[in-house]
């Protein structure tokens, strides 16, 4: 008897899942119990496995896909019995985000596999047979519902041939990039934007390193897991997560730089706010993770960094803006903050001169606050506030010492930025700041 | 009359017309300004009577050197440009009319005489001012300009223009056409056809230097072939005008040239028409080469409201790249959101035999951007219905990436080159491959097969050399 396979809770809070790869393939035998594909939910990755035996007849979603639980991903049926019925209103399965597989990229390779598909299976469509034929290893296209090149009726991926071939090749995912071209359609500079996904073959293992493309930044869908967290969290607290981490950071190293160029004049006057704008915008550049945009159906990664600083105008604060921070000198940086502080209390600043931030930092130092929290400035995803370098007794090698110290704590978006994640980056800051020579390294 | 408009527009060239067509369309009350034909330069004084009068070239070289091969007996063949002015001005008129017309059935208001810009979004025409509510389009379009530096002030008698080439009785025993652009090509083509001696003066390097040079080339070759005198890489060092000759001291490749000619056509660059429009008040700030700036996506100008399309508003200066950003800029009007224009993706025609026309992509740009790519080439002496035609000159060359096949310029130099063109406008404007390309089918025998060729050549896989 034929049977539908469909989209199982994994667990309990799965809502929908992403087929990452069929274990067996259109025509093969299968017994109860065996592995039919690999999906990854939102808490992991799990094995999809047969209810019933016989012959996996057609897989009717591709690899890649993200489909709501419930809905009919494959038939398991006799090897000659007619399914007809069964596909028929198998793949419009419950809701609006079923997915269809996609278009192969190539129009060659969409004609070939349609030639060698339709010899054998004659309720196949060339769209299904491209996306799901074996001798030609189609591109990994699929409909996800949350994906906004999907169109509603939960059709194919609209996306030009040339961003299939791209996507194909560097193994991304079309379903989950939005298109900018007509009607939502993926074009080439969407594919060129979207980070590489995740690949398929190789199951649980870790995310590859993102890559960041020439743009100033790589847009990267959410995962699973990502959604979840996302969800779960603005359920709890309200629509920006944060959690906070705090560092106290050893400033004598930080003092005696800042004291050695005063000496060389008024041009060598650096406030330790520079320094520590400066040491930010490196710990950036190497925890790209913390250089982050939520933007609600993805997370845009930073490769450029701008450093946000709040300064205390008359009846507020404004966020003057150090562009490409991780690219300047400290002397520059120092201008920089000082030229535009000034224009920010005298409310002349261009808007493009306090937007735009990739992360804000926020120093009340001066105030004599010994440690505060700062609020995340969407869509940032973090913030460091700052407090003043006090002198106090530190024990180390088993001795007490006075020495300079500063706390610093970090506001994070838990959606973007998670706390081991974080914790890095503050690591790194604290390495920086306590190796100030690290920064002209 | 009424007063007060959803949209004015100022000129009603093929930038203003199709703007006011586009406005009408989606429901908002028009008005198009404009002082003189309907049209514009492209109806009146450009594309349309341009290539009118190529047609009548192109048959004339035709009759006289193939027709007894094709078995026509035409006798001594002789040629009379008047005549064939005189059919280029009916052809631009019945054009203009037909403009015309299409306010008409649009219920367009037009608008005659001289628009200049009054405060608050207000066009001031004679003695009445009009009021736009929604927005402002400013179409006026361009002229041509000469080169005083040098002496060649444009004085519509020895020292001429398209303007008056146009109107010509009688084609000039001689001619030196300075500028090898478009419009400098096509009249050099025009008047050898028409028995003028041409000599064509380009400053740059090579004819058609917007051009793939291996484009360039074929129409330098096509042309000397003809008994034109190609002069590139030359600057115009003199001029001296008499009463009804003028010589030129000509510097190419350090030689020192001295060209005598009945006339000269001025083809080197157009001015905008912005002056007199009080645009500066208005707020309507210029880019530092004299063009209106626009938002390119929305095609506003720095004063809000107020929306600049075609020639004024900057390069390429082609009639349908003006034509698309009146219905851009229309549709902003009315509030939609239309998909940015792909200025890369405009294709640049010369009408000229052979005709050459380009999109996307020199070899030149695409090295100089260091970019991986493979050339398809295919020449129509190898197509069959080139070769039945007698249209064998020329070729089509692609530029496809290395990787991924996308076609990154695409050159047509043949008879039909200009139709050909949107094969290639439409596959890159979808992204498609060369891949792509060949799949589509292509009727035999057509030009168009050397499409599919080039496309194939670019995958290593050409079937016909
Ligand atoms: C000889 C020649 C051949 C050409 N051939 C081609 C070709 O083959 N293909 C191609 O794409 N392009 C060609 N061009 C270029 C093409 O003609 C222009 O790009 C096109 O006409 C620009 O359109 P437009 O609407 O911006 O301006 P225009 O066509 O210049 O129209 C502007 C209109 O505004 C009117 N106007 C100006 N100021 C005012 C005012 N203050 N009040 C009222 N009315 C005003 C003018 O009278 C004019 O009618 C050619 C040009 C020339 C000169």
């Amino acid at each position: 008897m034929a049977t539908k396979v469909v989209m199982e809770a994994l667990s309990p809070t799965m809502e929908e899942g992403r087929l990452i790869e069929w274990k067996k393939q259109e025509g093969e035998t299968v017994a109860a119990g065996d592995v039919l594909a690999e999906v990854e939910t939102d808490k992991a990755v799990m094995e999809l496995v047969a209810r019933a035996g016989g012959v996996l007849r057609k897989q009717l979603v591709p690899a890649g896909a993200t489909v709501p639980v419930a809905t009919t991903v494959a038939v398991i049926a006799g090897k000659d019995e007619d399914i007809a019925a069964l596909l028929g209103n198998g793949s419009a399965a419950p809701g609006a985000g079923a997915a269809k597989p996609a278009q192969g990229a190539a129009g060659a390779e969409t004609a070939a596999a349609a030639e060698t598909a339709g010899a054998a299976e004659t309720v196949a469509t060339a769209e299904t047979a491209a996306a799901a034929g074996k001798a030609h290893p189609a591109p990994v296209v699929a409909a996800a519902p949350a994906a906004p090149a999907t169109p509603a009726d939960g059709g194919r991926v609209k996306a030009s041939p040339l961003a299939r071939r791209i996507a194909a090749e560097r193994g991304v995912d079309l379903a989950g990039i939005a298109g900018s071209g007509p009607g939502g359609r993926v074009v080439q500079r969407d594919v060129e934007r979207a980070p590489v996904a995740a690949a398929p073959a190789a199951g649980a293992a870790p995310r590859p390193a993102r890559a960041l493309p020439d743009e100033g930044y790589a847009d990267e869908p959410l995962t699973q897991i990502r959604k979840t967290i996302a969800k779960r969290l603005v359920q709890s607290i309200g629509p920006v997560p944060t959690f906070y981490l705090t560092a106290e950071v050893d400033m004598e190293r930080a003092w005696d730089a800042r004291e050695a160029l005063k000496a060389l004049g008024p041009e060598g006057k650096v406030s330790f706010n520079d320094i520590i704008l400066k040491a930010v915008a490196t710990a950036l550049r190497q925890h790209p993770a913390c250089n982050a945009w939520w933007q609600d159906d993805h997370i845009r990664y930073w490769r450029d960094v701008h450093v946000g600083v709040a300064v205390a105008v008359e009846d507020g604060l404004i966020t003057p803006v150090v562009r490409h921070a991780d690219r300047k000198t400290l002397r520059e940086i120092s201008a920089e903050v000082r030229d535009m502080a000034g224009r920010a209390r005298e409310r002349r600043l261009r808007p493009e001169e306090y937007t735009g931030a990739t992360f804000s930092i926020s120093n009340l130092g001066m105030y004599d606050i010994s440690h505060f929290t700062a609020i995340i400035n969407p869509p940032e995803a973090g913030i460091l506030a700052v407090g003043g370098i006090i002198e106090k007794p530190v024990a180390a090698d088993g001795q007490v010492t006075i020495r300079r110290r500063m706390q610093v704590t970090m506001s994070c978006d838990h959606r973007v930025i998670d706390g081991a994640t974080g914790a890095e980056f503050l690591r790194t800051l604290k390495t920086l700041l306590e190796n100030p020579l690290a920064l002209v390294w | 009359m009424a007063t007060s408009f959803d949209v004015i527009i100022l000129g009603g060239g093929p930038a203003g017309y199709v703007a006011a067509i586009r406005a009408a369309q989606l429901g908002l009350t028009t008005a198009v300004v404009e002082r003189d034909k309907l049209g514009g330069v492209c109806v009146n004084i450009g594309c349309i009577p341009t290539k009118a009068l190529l047609h009548s070239a192109r048959m004339a070289n035709v009759i006289r050197h193939d027709a007894k091969d094709l078995g026509i007996a035409t006798g001594e063949v002789t040629t009379d440009y008047g005549v064939a002015m005189k059919r280029s001005r009916r052809e631009a008129e019945q054009n203009s009319k037909g403009v015309e017309f299409l306010m008409k059935k649009h219920k367009v208001t037009v608008i005659r005489g001289s628009g200049t810009l009054a405060a608050g979004r207000r066009v001031k025409v004679g003695g009445d001012t009009y009021e736009a509510t929604k927005g402002l389009i400013l179409a006026t379009g361009s002229r041509v300009k000469g080169l005083p530096q040098v002496g060649l002030e444009i004085d519509k008698a020895v020292v001429i223009s398209s303007d008056e080439a146009l109107f010509l009785e009688r084609a000039p025993k001689t001619l030196a056409v300075v500028g090898a652009g478009a419009v400098g090509c096509e009249f050099a083509d025009v008047f050898s056809a028409f028995g003028t001696k041409v000599t064509l003066i380009e400053a740059l390097p090579k004819i058609l230097p917007l051009e793939d040079a291996e484009a360039s080339d074929a129409v330098a070759k096509s042309f000397k072939k003809r008994g034109i005198d190609v002069i590139a890489g030359a600057s115009v060092k003199q001029a001296t005008v008499g009463k009804d000759k003028v010589t030129l001291q000509v510097e190419a490749g350090g030689e020192k040239r001295a060209v005598e000619a009945e006339k000269v056509l001025m083809a080197a660059g157009r001015a905008v028409n912005t002056e007199n429009l009080g645009l500066r008040e208005a707020g309507v700030e210029l880019t530092d080469r004299g063009f209106i700036r626009v938002n390119p996506v929305t095609l506003e100008t720095s004063a809000k409201g107020i929306y600049a399309i075609g020639d004024v508003a900057g390069p390429p200066m082609l009639a349908h790249k003006g034509s698309r950003e009146g219905v851009h800029a229309a549709e902003v009007i009315a509030g939609q959101k239309p998909h940015a224009i792909r200025y890369d993706n405009v294709p640049s025609v010369t009408y000229c035999h052979p005709e050459v026309a380009s999109i996307g992509l020199t070899e030149a740009q695409a090295k100089e951007k260091g970019l991986e790519f493979t050339v398809g080439r295919f020449p129509f002496s190898a197509n069959g219905r080139a070769r039945a035609s007698n249209e064998t000159d020329g070729f089509v060359k692609i530029l496809a990436g290395k990787k991924y096949g996308e076609i990154l310029g695409a050159h047509i130099v043949g008879g039909h080159a200009s139709e050909m063109i949107h094969e290639l406008a439409v596959a890159r404007e979808n992204e498609y491959t060369v891949a792509e390309v060949d799949l589509a089918i292509h009727a035999h025998p057509t030009l168009s097969e050397a499409i599919a060729e080039a496309a194939l050549d670019a995958m290593g896989r050409v079937i016909h050399i």
